[in-house]
């Protein structure tokens, strides 16, 4: 008999924690003056949207910045996963644990500390403080996510599709654009939109590689923060906020194994 | 040779790149820096952090913060798991929107989580002005100093906030496909709810509880954003550190900050090692 009112409570209760935060940085982002202890802004305004959306803004070349390495990065990566996902799903008998440990190992172990490494050869090949440095590195988190969630696509997969094909007289190239490409495009753009926000969220390697020449928009939210100016920082949380909640509405029912 | 050619660009990245860097922080913590003329290895970095308690101090930090939040993330995710579940099983129409509400944390960024903790919870925060308006406090100082705080409580606060959804998602999708016949034998039997729990639930739950905490651990261990602006300035944990000596105008600075990355590494990879060899000896199944 609870049993109806159950289920409206804890959604109730979930929409509340993951909800009332982001209402705070809306209210943030419209707060004029909104100093201790007033609850809510004394002074409405719009000044830090017009400051942060006005022409020739940093937050442009943030955004593009953002958007630019975190495509790059998504297709780069499940291309590189791909194949490697394929050939793992297929792979029967001894050295699978090790390939697999070979390709996951990033999922677990820093990769900043790798890349802190990497730097001293980044520099003398020119690619620190470029975006495509910063591609690269970002690479390191994305390749080993895309290949998991690609063996999830590869293991719902039957490949004596493609036999079948081939002995209908189909070439290779045939093969995989009209066989296995379609059976499989489903899970391979859900994996590219997670390898996105993969990259998307990236802050750490980005700084290291990039330097301070390469600005995406983690980083100008991170000195937003330490500058201190709350609704500056509002207003550059919800536009670095807004890509991330969409792409989720998008692929929420694969929702499982998340991370950021 | 034709079953590695497609697993050669994959390999090229986590092996030649991630390894390779790994393989290079380590030459460079042993103080190799033919930019700056030095070639003889050497282990005075990690004999200089053995000796400095600002790097024990660190240490026990972020021992402390990535434990403590996995704890409570496993806890919490636990707990939000069965309520989904049973919440699923009472209105199965609603089961979707609930996981997706469950959800909604996920793809928030750490670094925006963190933000959000700061404007909730700091001494001037939201919190701390609807507690001063109920009267409870009479200003910032009655605030509890949650943020900015030696043991790290505001970061664990983030880190369960932003980590209970991930394992609770990873939990519920085991409890989903459990046989519902077994609570109910265990009921037939007389066992309570408890024992229930003890006996039947948790056990079963186990594998994907442990595995979704090992990636929680390890991503507490090695994160930089959520302690860089919610915790002290000291002690700070690993990963602040060694940033902080990566980007040290002494040059010389750069072997500790590769020891540390090393450590940290190490702290992971052996958390890891445990995890598998414990799985292979199926002490977890």
């Amino acid at each position: 008999m609870t049993a109806p009112r159950r289920p409206t409570t804890l959604a109730l209760g979930l929409g509340v924690s993951a909800l009332l935060p982001l209402a705070l940085l809306g209210t943030w982002s419209f707060a004029g003056r909104w100093f201790f202890p007033a609850p809510l802004p004394t002074e409405w305004s719009l000044r830090a949207w017009s400051a942060v959306l006005a022409p020739g803004a940093q937050v442009w070349t943030a955004l593009w910045g953002s958007v630019w390495v975190a495509t790059v990065a998504a297709l780069l990566g499940t291309a590189i996963a791909l194949p490697a996902a394929r050939a793992l799903g297929g792979w029967r008998g001894a050295g699978r644990g090790w390939v697999q440990a070979a390709l996951l190992g990033p999922l677990v172990l820093p990769a900043f500390a790798s890349v802190m490494g990497i730097q001293v050869v980044f520099i003398r090949l020119g690619l620190a403080d470029t975006r495509v440095g910063v591609v690269i590195a970002h690479l390191i988190p994305v390749v080993p996510y895309a290949v998991v969630l690609l063996g999830g696509v590869f293991a719902g997969y039957d490949p004596r599709l493609e036999e079948v094909a081939r002995t209908l007289g189909a070439r290779p190239a045939q093969v995989w654009w009209r066989v296995t490409l379609p059976a499989i495009l489903p899970g391979v753009l859900v994996t590219g939109l997670f390898a996105f926000l993969v990259s998307w969220s990236e802050y750490l390697l980005t700084l290291i590689v990039g330097g301070a020449q390469v600005l995406t928009l983690p980083l100008l939210l991170f000195s937003a923060v330490q500058g201190g100016d709350y609704a500056i920082t509002a207003v550059v949380s919800l536009l670095y906020l807004a890509p991330t909640l969409l792409v989720f509405a998008l692929v929420a029912p694969r929702v499982q194994g998340w991370r950021t | 040779m034709r079953r590695w050619l497609p697993l050669l660009p994959a390999l090229l990245i986590t092996v030649g790149l991630f390894g390779g860097g790994l393989l290079l922080s380590v030459v460079q913590s042993l103080g190799y820096a033919p930019a700056l003329g030095q070639t003889a290895l050497n282990v005075d970095a990690y004999r200089a952090l053995l000796a400095d308690h600002t790097f024990w101090a660190s240490l026990g930090l972020t021992a402390w913060v990535a434990t403590i939040s996995t704890a409570l993330a496993a806890v919490f995710g636990t707990g939000l798991a069965l309520l989904l579940h049973r919440a699923g099983r009472a209105a199965p129409g609603h089961a979707a929107r609930l996981r997706f509400l469950a959800g909604l944390t996920l793809p928030i960024p750490h670094l925006v989580a963190a933000i959000l903790t700061l404007l909730l919870l700091s001494q001037s925060g939201l919190l701390s002005r609807l507690t001063l308006a109920a009267g409870l406090t009479q200003g910032p100082q009655d605030f509890p100093a949650l943020l900015y705080d030696p043991r790290g409580v505001g970061i664990i606060l983030e880190l369960v906030w932003k980590e209970t959804p991930f394992i609770a998602l990873n939990v519920l999708a085991v409890l989903s496909g459990l046989d519902p016949r077994l609570q109910d034998v265990a009921r037939s039997l007389g066992a309570g709810r408890w024992s229930r729990f003890t006996g039947i639930t948790l056990p079963l739950v186990r594998p994907a509880l442990l595995s979704s905490g090992v990636l929680v651990f390890a991503y507490t261990l090695a994160s930089f954003e959520v302690p860089a602006l919610l915790g002290a300035t000291s002690p700070t944990t690993l990963p602040v550190l060694a940033y902080r000596a990566f980007t040290d105008a002494d040059l010389n600075a750069r072997a500790t900050a590769m020891a540390l990355s090393v450590v940290i590494a190490l702290l992971g990879g052996l958390l890891v090692w445990a995890y598998v060899r414990a799985q292979a000896a199926g002490r977890l199944r």
